[in-house]
């Protein structure tokens, strides 16, 4: 078949191939073929919904003449004969990197971080490349197209997968007969970005996902700057982003919340991007369908994994085991919920079974013509090319394949795939079939001999008279047979091969060589027909879908939790108000807020649960925590980040949220790390277990920001041997401060200024740079924004109180706080709180002399207290912390209980709607089974705003369902391997936890807060 | 003479809460004998008396009685403590701890908990045993009064000793010497490649391999020790003990698969005392473990869950299905920053008690059941006639931080301080503002 394709290679490539008009011709004549040929009596697809029976396509050189049922066909036509068989446009696909050169990361681990570009005249981040484009380094693959062509594909999109601005993509056809100069569909036509950095670059910013979305904003914000002219400098890499801007723009989003997290970016800078998908779209679906945008998505669903060890298999996640049934629904959901995708082949490790995936797509209920749309006419659109490709209509590029039948048919074979007018053959179908049985005479013996098994590789068994089994190996190539048998004699294997071209598969003859070398004829006359073996009868029943819970991981609920109105009767009830503790009470808790506290309350509506023995807390609110983070806590590229936010990169699936809720915490504020001085802008949210991530936000929260002094931010833990980040002192992180405040002041007043002119005298002014990163900090100068700072020892704290003083503000809350003690007198008078740690200490040098009495010494002197975990272990337990300040320093249990409920929303200015309980206020609480400092106290329930997010009886049955989820899923899998389908061994995914020092670059085996 | 010490004591300790010294002065051998009258006395073993008699003399406990029924003379001992109302309980023991070893985390020059190489059995951890660190003192006002200073690192990690924890050094504070060899058993998983924030394991292709070089070196060591010995062998030397029961194996690890081979391991060994420590997945072999009698260290009970998909309360209820299953438990504590969260061992136990153990049982897993496997149960972990001396005295339940309040500590029948460095400067600041 190979030889056969080459054979046609050199055929068309002396007959038929010719280059442009325009080019000089030195290797003969210049010519030109205007001949036409005729596809006639195919059953064709002109578009996957306007399907002709016996038609004709008429092509010429590259394009699709005419088609239809009464087309005429010129005199010099070449007809075709496709009766029985079936022609469907090309498919194409828009997101390869077909042709791109294989980046290997450049990372060194050892050297010392690089913190600027090398760059010289473009933006000042690598890991931006909008000036890159994929035309210019692009080499056509002849292999990797026959691949492509050999799945069916005639176009598709290509670029340099690497970055977050990837520069731009080409179009190309996969034609392996002429040059890039026909091939060419458009050599601009996307501009790609993405959530990844550059493998060619060791610039560290961004190491984060928020680096990265903050890097991107921030670089928009320039380019509309840039475009008017205010910018007095050059810079190549944004004339690169506005140029591109009138093309298709393609995010790699690589997964369902990273594609929210792309569209918000779009939706800000008025960037509609196409976004590419990971396969897992369906567990947000509603989110997903929300954003109005068009997918591109990819169909390389997850191996079943070899569950046969039951040690290896118990490694296993039950969100993993899932994934391998659900992600093949993906498409049908989509395609349900009346989202607009391409399909892609992007991920698959083979192009083999991009067939086979859609396939079981479409076995599992994704419609047949949307297949088909998502290959064409769909990706067609999206690249603003449905006049040349996607359909087989007049004026069309002649890009098709020839099928045996219907596309997405298992049995279907792929006989041709035209591009631009050319052939690749990809299973011949003029080969004449010799499969049968055959009386085989040679050297007056006769043999039985049977020819079976797939056109493309035949077998073949020789049988003698005496019935014994002969070795023979069949080779059928271009129309020749060749055989070869081996025999025994005397310990000795002889050969004989037979050849001869086929011209009657009735009867087929040739010559034989024999052992001696002797030469004489053969011949073989079929006695039987060829017959398929009835295939094993294929296992038809449609595999069941294990529904996607919320979240789809290991606790999450088939339905979302819902509000209702619940009353806790005879119940006791800390209410952190000037009531204190209240005993043989009832509590309402109605439309989500607290309706009702006194004696025997009644209501209607209510769900009733009997209080009695029991405990009611205002929920946990933890200060400091860094669950629910997605890729990186630290933006530690620089040394400040405060344009970065934690609130874009939320993960509502975090297993912690719900560990947290069985812990009684109701909310969190999510920190930056403390990497560097200036850290990011954090999210307060609310444990909503279920929701979507934008769901968890605390709504019309205070903005907070994330300051560190200390070891970590002068990387004293980081044994460099040669720093090359300023501060690397205490002193120095005064200095940065001091720089940023002032800046931020100047950039402030600049804007303040230019904002006052008329709109005539702006017209003539440049206008300031918008800066993301100094308006945080400028926000945090006028006060809208409020500082939580990392800090330990007395000299850095009372430098960072002494400093804001000095630009006239205060610092909200010192987080850690671990010297706050000594400092606490100055701490009240300066009006910060203090949210510490009730025993940590002797982990760093810093925290020598930290003391579990320090929350007690600060309350003493009237600083507001509260205690944080920054530890997702911890802050399950945060009620047993709160009771070790009535341990060390004998604080009163009620003054204690708010240490992790009243004082932290205080500190977080949201103590008007959560933090105690009182009529009108949130019904965020917890019901305990014992007092709530005891070591013995468990919740039962943790209610968020009337809806209870964790319930310990709820916990027992879905622990239940998950196992025999678990179970039936494990069954299906051995199944699989049973069937001799291929597997894959079991691993062990361990998310990271972040605490305050998590750098992705730098984990130690210890991490130190 | 006796007089005129303990005035200097008593200036000595005036001394402290003004100026800022170090470290807690041990205190002197007990001269003066204890009667401890009415406190609710948690045995350790089970047993409780609501109204107890405690009586001890020369460092060891002489009496321990129903104080309802007892009958004394007025001057049977030198000191009557009136404790009516408070509880009282034996020393808590932290096995598999590197207190002392290292004082603060971050400082590498402070920190002796490991030594270089993989088959270690001759490195001792109780020669770097600091016994005036400040963070052993730390430990002390929550009831821990004895530890098991152990090496960290390696395949076997090295060889540790039991101190109790008020010394001048460490030949004063050791009460059992090189007791057991550490051997950290090969991993069944290895980690793998880094992606975005997930980490994966995959499994460790060199388990064999790893579990084989364990085998030998084992072989070898019985073989020398049982030759001449001609050339010493410094390392197969220090594995002496271990095959007749004087030294106790100690195999850290967590997977089941590992610790089934562990078990096989000991016994084909001829190993008669081993003993599991971690075992997050002991529960799933617990018969296994029983009918070997193999005891479990159970590691830190306020920890995550490993997997996602493993129950919230897992860490919590571990003690509990072991316990069940009749395998014998202590707690132990290793992990991140396991040294000053030596103190909240109390409360781990604690919260085993919350999550399904009586608490008599849970106080026996960081008392009784911890002796019993460190072998040191003939002289202490619990009150009873005859051991030692170390007991404290609590304002209420000790295994809850709402009540773990200690007014007396002893050990070895002397009364210790519980003054630390931290309630110095507790006491050095509330004076300042109360001067201010």
């Amino acid at each position: 078949m190979k030889k056969l394709n080459s054979l046609l290679m050199v055929f068309l490539f002396t007959s038929v191939l010719f280059a442009q008009e325009y080019f000089p011709k030195n290797d003969g004549v210049h010519q030109k073929n205007l001949n036409y040929t005729a596809f006639i009596n195919a059953k064709i697809y002109i578009t996957p919904t306007e399907i002709v029976e016996n038609a004709t396509l008429l092509i010429q050189d590259k394009k699709v003449v005419a088609v239809g049922l009464n087309v005429k066909i010129p005199t010099n036509t070449n007809v075709i004969d496709l009766k029985g068989k079936y022609i469907y446009p090309s498919f194409i696909d828009m997101y390869t990197d077909f042709g791109m050169e294989k980046l290997r990361a450049q990372r060194n681990f050892f050297a010392s971080a690089q913190y600027d570009s090398k760059k010289d005249g473009y933006y000042w981040n690598e890991h931006l490349k909008p000036e890159f484009n994929a035309f210019e380094t692009f080499k056509y693959d002849d292999k990797k197209a026959e691949e492509y062509l050999q799945a069916g594909f005639g176009v598709v999109g290509t670029h340099l997968q690497d970055g977050v601005a990837r520069g731009t993509g080409l179009l190309v056809a996969l034609n392996n007969f002429d040059n890039n100069n026909t091939r060419f569909l458009s050599s601009k036509i996307t501009q790609h970005f993405g959530f990844t950095r550059s493998a060619n670059s060791s610039q560290s910013y961004p190491s984060s996902l928020m680096g990265m979305i903050a890097l991107l904003k921030q670089f928009y914000h320039d380019a509309n700057w840039y475009k008017n002219g205010n910018s007095t400098v050059k810079d190549l890499s944004i004339e690169a982003l506005a140029a591109n801007q009138t093309l298709i723009q393609i995010f790699d989003a690589g997964d369902k919340f990273n594609s929210l997290r792309a569209d918000k970016i779009g939706n800000e800078f008025g960037v509609n991007y196409i976004l590419k998908g990971s396969g897992n779209e369906f567990e947000s679906i509603q989110e997903i369908k929300n954003t109005k945008t068009s997918f591109i998505i990819p169909v390389n669903f997850p191996e079943p994994y070899d569950v046969a060890d039951p040690f290896l298999t118990n490694q296993l996640e039950l969100s993993d085991l899932r994934e391998w049934n659900q992600a093949p629904f993906n498409l049908k959901i989509l395609s349900d919920n009346q989202i607009n995708f391409a399909i892609t082949t992007d991920g698959l490790k083979s192009l083999k079974s991009f067939k086979t995936n859609v396939n079981k797509a479409i076995q599992l209920g994704f419609d047949k013509t949307k297949a088909l749309e998502s290959l064409t006419v769909i990706p067609a659109n999206l690249l603003g090319k449905s006049n040349e490709i996607g359909t087989l209509k007049m004026g069309y590029l002649a890009n098709f394949i020839i099928t045996s039948g219907e596309v997405f048919d298992e049995k279907t074979t792929l006989y041709e795939n035209w591009v631009q007018g050319k052939k690749y053959v990809v299973n011949d179908f003029t080969v004449k079939d010799i499969r049968g049985t055959y009386l085989l005479t040679l050297n007056n013996e006769e043999f039985n001999w049977k020819i079976e098994g797939e056109l493309s590789k035949l077998k073949s068994e020789l049988i003698s008279k005496d019935s014994t089994k002969i070795a023979s190996t069949l080779n059928y190539a271009d129309g020749w047979i060749s055989l070869l048998i081996t025999q025994k004699e005397k310990e000795k294997s002889i050969y004989t091969r037979l050849t001869g071209l086929v011209v009657n598969v009735d009867n087929l003859n040739g010559d034989a060589i024999l052992p001696e070398g002797n030469k004489m004829v053969w011949n073989a006359k079929k006695i039987n027909e060829f017959k398929e073996k009835s295939e094993k009868k294929a296992d038809q029943t449609i595999p069941k879908l294990f529904p996607a819970t919320y979240p789809n991981t290991s606790f999450g609920a088939l339905e979302k939790a819902r509000q209702e109105n619940i009353l806790i009767k005879n119940t006791t009830i800390w209410t952190n108000e000037k009531e204190g503790v209240l005993s043989n009470i009832d509590i309402l808790l109605k439309n989500g807020k607290i309706a009702q506290i006194g004696k025997n309350l009644t209501d209607a509506t209510a769900k009733i649960i009997d209080g009695t023995g029991k405990h009611v807390t205002p929920g946990i609110i933890d200060e400091h925590s860094h669950i629910a983070i997605a890729q990186g806590v630290n933006e530690g590229g620089n040394n400040s980040s405060a344009e970065v936010s934690i609130q874009d990169v939320l993960n509502s699936e975090d297993i912690n949220i719900y560990r947290n809720l069985a812990g009684g915490v109701t909310i969190s504020q999510l920190l930056h790390g403390s990497a560097n001085p200036i850290g990011g802008q954090s999210a307060i949210i609310k444990l909503k277990w279920g929701l979507a991530p934008d769901e968890l936000l605390y709504p019309n929260q205070p903005k907070f920001i994330k300051f560190a002094l200390g070891e970590n931010v002068k990387q004293s833990n980081f044994r460099a041997s040669n720093p090359t980040r300023f501060p690397q002192s205490r002193m120095g992180v005064e200095q940065v401060f001091n720089d940023y405040f002032q800046r931020a002041k100047e950039y402030d007043l600049a804007w303040k200024k230019y904002n006052q002119l008329s709109s005539k005298e702006k017209a003539k002014t440049k206008a300031p740079r918008y800066d993301i990163e100094m308006n945080t900090i400028a926000e945090i100068l006028n006060k809208e924004r409020l500082i939580t700072c990392h800090s330990y020892v007395q000299s850095e704290i009372t430098m960072l109180m002494n400093l804001t003083e000095k630009f006239d503000f205060n610092v909200r809350i010192f987080t850690h706080i671990l010297e706050g003690y000594k400092v606490a007198d100055m701490m009240k008078s300066h009006g910060a709180g203090g949210s510490t740690f009730s025993d940590w200490w002797a982990y760093k040098y810093e925290v020598k002399d930290a003391i579990p009495y320090n929350g007690t010494i600060m309350h003493n002197q009237g600083v507001v207290v509260a205690f944080n975990s920054d530890d997702a272990e911890m802050s399950r337990r945060l009620n047993q912390e709160a009771a070790k300040a009535v341990k060390y320093g004998g604080i009163s249990e009620e003054d204690a209980l708010k240490f992790v409920t009243l004082n932290p929303a205080i500190l977080l200015k949201i103590d008007d709607k959560v933090g105690s309980l009182k009529v009108g206020k949130d019904a965020d609480i917890v019901l305990w089974n014992d007092h709530p400092l005891s070591i013995y106290a468990k919740p039962l329930k943790t209610i968020i705003e009337g809806t209870i997010y964790y319930d310990v009886e709820k916990d027992e049955k879905l622990r239940e369902q998950n196992n025999v989820e678990r179970n039936e899923l494990i069954n299906l899998m051995l199944q699989e391997k049973n069937k001799g389908n291929n597997t894959q061994i079991p691993q062990r995914k361990q998310p990271t936890l972040y605490h305050c020092d998590t750098l992705e670059e730098f984990t130690n085996a210890e991490h130190i807060h | 003479m006796n007089t005129f010490k303990n005035i200097k004591i008593i200036l000595g300790l005036l001394m402290l809460t003004t100026s800022l010294i170090a470290q807690q002065t041990p205190a002197l051998k007990q001269v003066k004998s204890v009667l401890i009258m009415n406190a609710v006395a948690h045995i350790g073993n089970g047993q409780v008396i609501e109204n107890s008699a405690i009586g001890f003399r020369n460092g060891k406990i002489t009496m321990v009685a129903d104080a309802r029924v007892i009958r004394l003379a007025a001057n049977a001992y030198d000191t009557i403590i009136y404790a009516g109302g408070k509880h009282v309980y034996p020393g808590f023991i932290s096995p598999n701890s590197t207190l002392g070893l290292v004082e603060i985390d971050a400082v590498n020059a402070s920190d002796d908990k490991g030594e270089l190489g993989d088959l270690k059995p001759h490195i001792r951890s109780i020669i770097a045993y600091n016994a005036e660190s400040q963070v052993v003192e730390s430990v002390r006002p929550n009831g821990i009064l004895i530890a098991q200073i152990t090496p960290r690192g390696g395949r076997i990690s090295g060889t540790s000793s039991i101190v109790q924890l008020d010394a001048w050094n460490w030949k004063d504070a050791v009460i059992k010497e090189d007791d057991g060899i550490h051997l950290n058993w090969p991993a069944t998983f290895s980690r793998g490649g880094f992606r975005s924030e997930i980490r994966t394991l995959e499994p460790n292709k060199d388990y064999a391999k790893q579990t084989e070089e364990v085998v030998t070196f084992f072989n070898d060591s019985k073989t020398y020790l049982k030759g001449k010995q001609a050339e010493k062998n410094v390392v197969f030397e220090s594995m002496n003990g271990l095959f007749d029961g004087k030294k106790t194996l100690f195999i850290h690890t967590n997977e089941e698969k590992s610790i089934i081979d562990a078990v096989q391991f000991a016994k084909s060994q001829g190993v008669p005392k081993m003993v599991i420590v971690g075992g997050y997945e002991a529960y799933k072999v617990a018969d296994l473990l029983k009918d070997n009698k193999v005891a479990v260290l159970l590691r830190r009970v306020h920890d995550l869950p490993v997997m996602a998909n493993d129950d919230v309360d897992l860490p919590y209820k571990l003690a509990k299905l072991l316990t069940d299953k009749g395998v014998l438990v202590g707690l132990e504590n290793s992990g991140g920053m396991e040294r000053m969260n030596t103190r909240n061992l109390p409360f781990y136990a604690g919260t085993t008690a919350a999550y399904g153990l009586t608490k008599e049982q849970a106080l026996s897993l960081i008392t009784f059941n911890t002796a019993k496997i460190l072998g040191i149960d003939q002289f202490c972990g619990t009150l009873e006639e005859g051991k030692d001396a170390t007991l404290f005295i609590s304002e209420g339940d000790a295994l809850d931080m709402r009540t773990n309040q200690l007014t007396f500590a002893f050990i070895q029948g002397r009364k210790i301080s519980l003054e630390t460095y931290q309630t110095q400067l507790f006491k050095r600041y509330t004076e300042k503002y109360k001067n201010q």
